[in-house]
């Protein structure tokens, strides 16, 4: 059960990475990842998000959508409950836990139609996944986002530095560095296997 | 600004994965072969025109406070609509793009095209410009899709054309070869207009619907970009 849950995790944090193996999240890994501090700010309010929008639609989709055969309304409402939720939690941040909302708040409006909140939800119904199974899921996805960024901050600051030649300067020199990462990422297949099998 | 510039803009000055920078999740995922690009091409192309039409339709009624939500309800319906053709008609491509179809819910391109061209403009210009961005973006994936699949797997359309003399690098059919090429393609662009396309050569939010927030984020944390 433990290395179950485990393996679930370590998967989806290192072998299928969201925005390194699956393209999901592209666009705040790119746009946000300049500053390290704000990579850091943004995979955090992505990892908090991510789980509360898993246990949130898991009991709709089970109780819900499958219980009146209305499956077919799966994007329309998780997209829903998504907005909703991401609007409900700034407010109690903001009333409740200011400092916490001074950390994250600005992030958590763009999290909104972030692909990679989305993606894990339905991914987690696609899967078969029990409740806890998608509360693991859902955390190891947000913490590969948040390794990603911070990894990837790191690289862009290095990259600040450098001489680049005129056509590759800005976007298309940071797509390749985003390409260099993933190869090394995809070192990991076959690594999680062999810790828990 | 006449009909034809609206429906024309989309596909090269102002491509909206290429020179825009948007949508950029679904443009590296489908583009492993030529057939998935252009499928996911065409299906967000259908999904833009329609929303952009009921959204410009609807321009006059929906309240500015909730208007991001309202977009994204009739968004999301379309798209609904859509996985359920590809099911019914095209099961293979539904399988190949499976998880990418409903999240053409949360396409950066959609919702800013109803942000910033359909709430203000008139239902025929509007499903102009919907086909044009759409074209733009299938384009873009066709070439994308064209490129990884010669390289990845030595094939055109499934038609073997370098399979059998060289070995395929398959490298470009998985995510590092998605990152590569796309940005080989946008360097491509850079050289070949000396730097006029892209202007800001960086990724932009100014076409994503948020971008307001975005520069919040920005003054208070350094949060994006622009």
């Amino acid at each position: 059960m433990i290395s179950n849950l485990l393996m679930i995790m370590m998967t989806v944090v290192l072998v299928n990475n969201y925005v390194l193996a699956q393209f999901l999240g592209i666009c705040p890994f790119l746009g946000v990842s300049k500053k390290l501090d704000s990579a850091i700010g943004m995979g955090v309010a992505v990892t908090f998000v991510m789980v509360l929008a898993a246990a949130a639609t898991w009991p709709i989709q089970t109780f819900l959508l499958d219980r009146f055969n209305v499956g077919y309304l799966q994007t329309v409402v998780f997209i829903l409950v998504i907005a909703s939720l991401v609007q409900v939690v700034e407010m109690f941040l903001k009333k409740y836990v200011p400092s916490l909302y001074n950390a994250l708040g600005v992030y958590l409006p763009l999290i909104t139609t972030n692909c990679a909140v989305l993606g894990v939800t339905i991914l987690n119904i696609d899967n078969g996944y029990n409740f806890i199974e998608s509360l693991f899921n859902a955390f190891g996805a947000g913490i590969g986002f948040l390794l990603a960024m911070i990894l990837f901050a790191g690289v862009r600051q290095k990259m600040e530095l450098a001489d680049i030649p005129g056509p590759f300067q800005g976007v298309p020199s940071v797509l390749l560095a985003a390409s260099i990462l993933s190869l090394s990422f995809m070192g990991f297949s076959g690594v999680v296997d062999g810790i828990f099998m | 600004m006449n009909k034809l510039s609206i429906l024309t803009k989309g596909i090269i000055k102002e491509n909206p994965t290429l020179v825009l920078l948007l949508g950029t999740c679904p443009f590296l995922a489908t583009s492993t072969s030529a057939i998935n690009g252009l499928g996911m091409g065409v299906s967000t192309m259908a999904v833009l025109a329609c929303s952009n039409i009921v959204i410009s339709i609807l321009r006059k009624t929906i309240p500015d406070n909730v208007r991001i939500p309202c977009y994204i309800v009739v968004i999301a319906g379309f798209v609904t609509v859509v996985q359920f053709l590809m099911q019914a008609y095209l099961p293979d491509l539904n399988s190949a793009l499976g998880l990418y179809i409903p999240l053409i819910v949360v396409n950066c391109i959609i919702l800013g095209r109803a942000e910033m061209f359909a709430s203000k403009n008139g239902i025929i210009d509007s499903a102009l410009d919907g086909i044009g961005m759409g074209l733009g973006f299938t384009l873009a994936l066709f070439v994308m899709g064209t490129i990884r699949e010669f390289l990845g797997s030595g094939t055109l359309f499934n038609i073997p054309i370098t399979a059998d003399l060289i070995t395929p690098m398959s490298i470009f059919m998985l995510a590092p070869g998605g990152f590569f090429v796309f940005g080989m393609l946008i360097a491509a662009i850079n050289y070949f207009s000396k730097g006029k396309a892209i202007k800001k050569k960086d990724f932009g939010c100014s076409g994503c619907a948020l971008a307001g927030t975005c520069n919040k984020a920005e003054k208070e944390k350094g949060g994006c970009d622009e």
